[in-house]
């Protein structure tokens, strides 16, 4: 059999979830390619490719990105967060717990992208109103839930958050 | 008060962890050493004759294993659950423009793509159909066959004389209504890994499948092996609502295929615009309505003839028409009835199953019905509804009495309406109804629907309890987990019923070479049948347990129980032993502490020529009531707030039956005002979820659930049903308060826009701009 040609490549580093990483990438590599093919962080789901559904979601410099939108070049530097880094103490983190206590899942493919939404909305605004919470989750469709779990499960969590403080 | 320890309790998700975790596998979290990766040629013309097929550039390719036609397909071309009509691949003829034409299977995904881009296929297009009364009129084009008039199947239904019924009525209303094609829109796409197994023509399927028997039977079949050849283990699923079933097993079909041939894993992961295209959708109905009544509201005949859209394969479309013959009448007493639907072949996507399985439609239709006529006869819409709903001992329109369990449906529509307020706010909003600016309606729906499969086919189901020499315990159910939660509810079965601790138990993923065959996991029926398989497994685990343990007391068997891991005398629970350590002891006994539990449905019974017969063994009620505002500028509907009441027997989990009610009810919100797979012609147009609209975060109304428990006798204490009712009636309760709100009647789905604002739709359809269609 013949060898495949191999694409243009480039070595880059950034971190996830506090790791240096470097990884070897190719010019049409997403950031979600490089989450789940090359570092095996496959919690980071794949539901549209576009952008809309929001399963993808994972904070780049703090800020959530759909990171199927994301070339994978436009990293290099930059701190990303994905959700096998927000129990990486060992300990879930209150916004896991909330969901687990208020049954915010059902099947579970939009819910690590939906935890990130919520972390990026309790880090700028620790005391939403159910509307911000809505809006700030806007952007991850959920088909199972309707959503209100969900959202009891993110205000609930920044009660307990405060309560931390 | 709840004398239970585990069930009716609202325990946390027994999957929980995994899934807050990312740790949770779907199938493209997996991945085999060699693993190669198929993607699928489609069809480029919905109804074309295939000239000629050139794989050889694609094979050529660098990087490509192999490209695979119908000519590599070893067994049964084509697979389907009534008739084997829908071919995993197309050989001579493409029937709707999500026919698998060649698959390519490559190093990479990438090459894979490229390698598409070079087969070579010549096509000469057909006439087609795509219109289902044309297709049914006398000189239409033959889609197939062995099927003359484009007919997949008809359900009669005659009771009494519907035409002494109409000599009798005072009011005679005619009424068509039409429903769209929808999409499950599950966030997970389809996706399927093959496996070859060292032993000759055998191979292990993961996916996303939510029926395992299903897939390992079609999977045999195209293979030419036996059932034990094939081996299906379930993955984590994203989502199904009845959609992971014919395309998935035509998927793992694919792979399997591909993989016997290459000798390596094949793994298949479909895009969304793939998933959008080629898997089946909601049926869209036409259905005309003729209802009669006296002039005091009493319903007196009902004629109605339905054509279901089913595209070019037969699918579940017998099946789905099937529960809306049953079901066509609505929740209420009709002495005479005529109703005949029809599935019809078209070069549509293909229909099958999807959460509702036959009833959002028929609902719409006559809840919607039901308020036109309400007015016609000056009455309020709930009085009369309650002058005619089934109460205990009503009679079905086929003739089943209804007396073997409570006929909640007044309850629940009471409850229901009372929530949202709808006798007062119907008045006043009627009284206030503008053409102009924001307007506000109610209105509602209500429902009975047979729980799980009923007459259409063999309903039984098994579990497997293993209890382990240190008291915790394996549970295997050959009913699957779709995302619904079925794996913490048996596991609270499970667990009281032995009296073992709920964190005690494992629920292992489905695996086709360990259960067995128990069917499908659809119409609800998982709780009732599969609870009833896992309660009845851990009842002899138990008897094992409690003997052992009695001689460990010192105590007689019968006056021994067990609950919260511990086992002791009912009368003095001071003298108990643990769970685990009469585990260890019966271990060290040599006792058999594993049993499979088996569940048959109750005999039910059918008529195919009248229509008449016991259709189901028990029945669940609901009605859903809510609250708009139509903004009578732009047409748009706003729903403010929902009460849903659903008698769902006895809630296992009462925190996932709220669950279910609160995605079911956002999934018939998307049906009332918002989706529909737009087809010009046979091509899909909505191709990606910017296009598909479902419900967002910002979407959804505030929802009351409301539970109602009247426990049953057949399911696991008293358990009932509760996926599919919530998913069946929004869409009329909108569209009833939308003609509260500003006096619109509209009578096909969705109510968006266009439709609200100008009557019409302005999709482009048949050669015609939208306005054209007017």
């Amino acid at each position: 059999m013949k060898k495949v040609e191999p694409e243009h490549k480039k070595l880059i580093t950034f971190t996830v979830n506090g790791d240096d990483v470097e990884v070897e990438i190719s010019s049409s590599d997403r950031l979600i390619d490089v989450l789940r093919n090359k570092l095996e962080l496959t919690g980071t789901k794949e539901g549209c490719g576009i952008g809309e559904c929001g399963a993808c979601t994972v904070l780049m410099d703090g800020k959530p990105v759909n990171s199927c939108l994301v070339p994978a070049f436009q990293v290099e530097g930059s701190e990303i967060e994905t959700v096998e880094g927000l129990d990486k103490s060992g300990k879930l983190h209150p916004l896991q717990e909330a969901f687990v206590e208020h049954t915010a899942i059902q099947c579970g493919f939009c819910t690590p992208g939906m935890l990130m939404s919520a972390l990026a909305l309790l880090r700028e605004n620790p005391k939403p109103t159910r509307e911000e919470v809505a809006r700030a989750i806007s952007g991850n469709l959920c088909r199972c839930t309707g959503y209100q779990q969900i959202i009891e499960a993110i205000e609930d969590a920044a009660t307990k958050l405060k309560a931390l403080e | 008060m709840s004398s239970f320890t585990v069930v009716n309790q609202p325990i946390s998700r027994i999957d929980a962890i995994e899934k807050v975790t990312g740790r949770a596998r779907f199938t493209d979290d997996l991945a085999f050493d060699g693993m190669l990766y198929g993607r699928v040629l489609r069809a480029k013309y919905p109804h074309a004759k295939i000239l000629e097929l050139d794989t050889r550039k694609a094979e050529e390719l660098p990087g490509v294993a192999a490209v695979i036609t119908y000519a590599d397909i070893p067994g049964a071309q084509a697979i389907g659950p009534v008739r084997s009509d829908m071919p995993i691949f197309v050989s001579t003829r493409t029937m709707y423009l999500g026919d698998a034409v060649a698959m390519v299977v490559a190093e990479t995904p990438e090459i894979a793509n490229q390698a598409l881009a070079l087969i070579r296929v010549e096509y000469e297009e057909l006439p087609t159909l795509f219109d289902v009364e044309e297709a049914v009129s006398e000189d239409a084009l033959q889609l197939h066959k062995d099927c003359p008039g484009n007919i997949v199947n008809h359900y009669p239904l005659r009771k009494g004389n519907v035409e002494k019924g109409f000599k009798e009525s005072d009011v005679i209303l005619e009424r068509t209504y039409t429903t769209q094609l929808i999409e499950h829109a599950y966030i997970e796409p389809e996706a399927a890994i093959a496996v070859p197994g060292a032993a000759d023509g055998t191979v292990t399927v993961y996916g996303s499948i939510q029926n395992p028997f299903t897939a390992r039977r079609h999977v045999a079949q195209v293979l030419g092996v036996s059932l034990n050849r094939v081996r299906i283990i379930q993955c984590a699923m994203g989502g199904s609502f009845g959609g992971k079933d014919d395309v998935v097993s035509a998927i793992c079909a694919r792979a399997a295929v591909a993989a016997v041939k290459t000798r390596r894993p094949v793994k298949i992961v479909y895009t969304r615009e793939e998933s959008l295209i080629e898997s089946y959708k909601r049926h869209p109905y036409v259905m005309k309505y003729k209802v009669g009544a006296t002039r005091d509201g009493k319903l007196q005949a009902m004629e109605i003839y339905m054509l279901a859209d089913g595209g070019p394969y037969s699918s579940m479309t017998p099946f789905v028409t099937w529960r809306s013959v049953v079901q066509a009448t609505g929740p209420y007493e009709v002495p005479n009835v005529k109703t005949d639907i029809y599935g019809v072949f078209t070069n549509n996507t293909y229909t099958g199953a999807m959460r509702g399985f036959g009833s959002p439609q028929i609902i719409f239709a006559q809840e919607s019905l039901m308020d036109e006529l309400a007015e016609e006869l000056d009455m309020d819409p709930l009085e009369f509804r309650l002058a005619n709903a089934f109460k205990q001992g009503s009679v079905t329109a086929s003739g089943q009495v209804l007396d073997e369990h409570t006929v909640s449906l007044i309850n629940v529509i009471e409850k229901a309406t009372e929530a949202i307020g709808y006798s007062e706010k119907r008045k006043a909003y009627a009284e206030n109804k503008g053409s102009k600016g924001k307007v506000r309606g109610v209105g509602f729906a209500a429902s009975h629907r047979g729980v799980s499969l009923g007459a259409e086919g063999v309903d039984a189901a098994g579990a497997l309890v293993s209890v382990q020499p240190d008291g915790s315990v394996y549970l295997h159910s050959g009913l699957a987990e779709n995302g619904q939660g079925l794996k913490t509810i048996f596991s609270q079965i499970a667990a009281e019923e032995l009296g073992c601790r709920f964190e005690d138990i494992m629920f292992m993923d489905t695996d086709t070479s360990v259960i067995p065959d128990s069917g499908a996991t659809v119409a609800s029926r998982s709780t009732t049948m599969g609870g009833s398989a896992v309660r009845n497994a851990a009842k002899k685990v138990k008897e094992v347990l409690l003997g052992v343990a009695a001689e460990l007391l010192n105590a007689p068997h019968e006056e021994i129980t067990a609950a919260g891991g511990k086992i002791y005398v009912k009368e003095d629970p001071a003298r108990c032993v643990e769970f685990k350590d009469v585990a260890r002891a019966a271990y060290g006994k040599g006792q058999l502490m594993a049993a499979i539990g088996w569940f048959q449905a109750p005999k039910v019974s059918w008529d195919e020529e009248t229509g008449q017969g016991k259709a189901y063994f028990t029945y669940v009620y609901g009605c859903q009531a809510a609250e708009v505002e139509v903004d009578c500028d732009t047409g748009q509907v706003k729903v403010l707030k929902v009460a849903a009441a659903h008698d769902v027997g006895r809630a296992i989990n009462p925190a996932t039956v709220k669950g279910q009610i609160y995605g079911g009810v956002t999934m018939g919100m998307g049906y009332g005002i918002l989706e529909e797979v737009e087809l010009q012609d046979g091509v899909t147009k909505t191709r990606n979820l910017d296009e598909y609209l479902i419900p967002t975060s910002m979407d959804v109304p505030e929802i009351v659930p409301i539970i109602v428990e009247n426990p049953d006798s057949y399911g696991p204490y008293g358990a009932k049903t509760i996926g599919e009712p919530t998913c069946e009636l929004l869409a009329p309760a909108i569209a009833n308060a939308v003609y509260n709100a500003c006096g619109k009647r509209i009578r096909k789905l969705p109510l968006d826009l266009e439709r609200v604002l100008l009557g019409y739709s302005l999709r482009a359809a048949r050669g015609k701009r939208g306005s054209e269609q007017a």
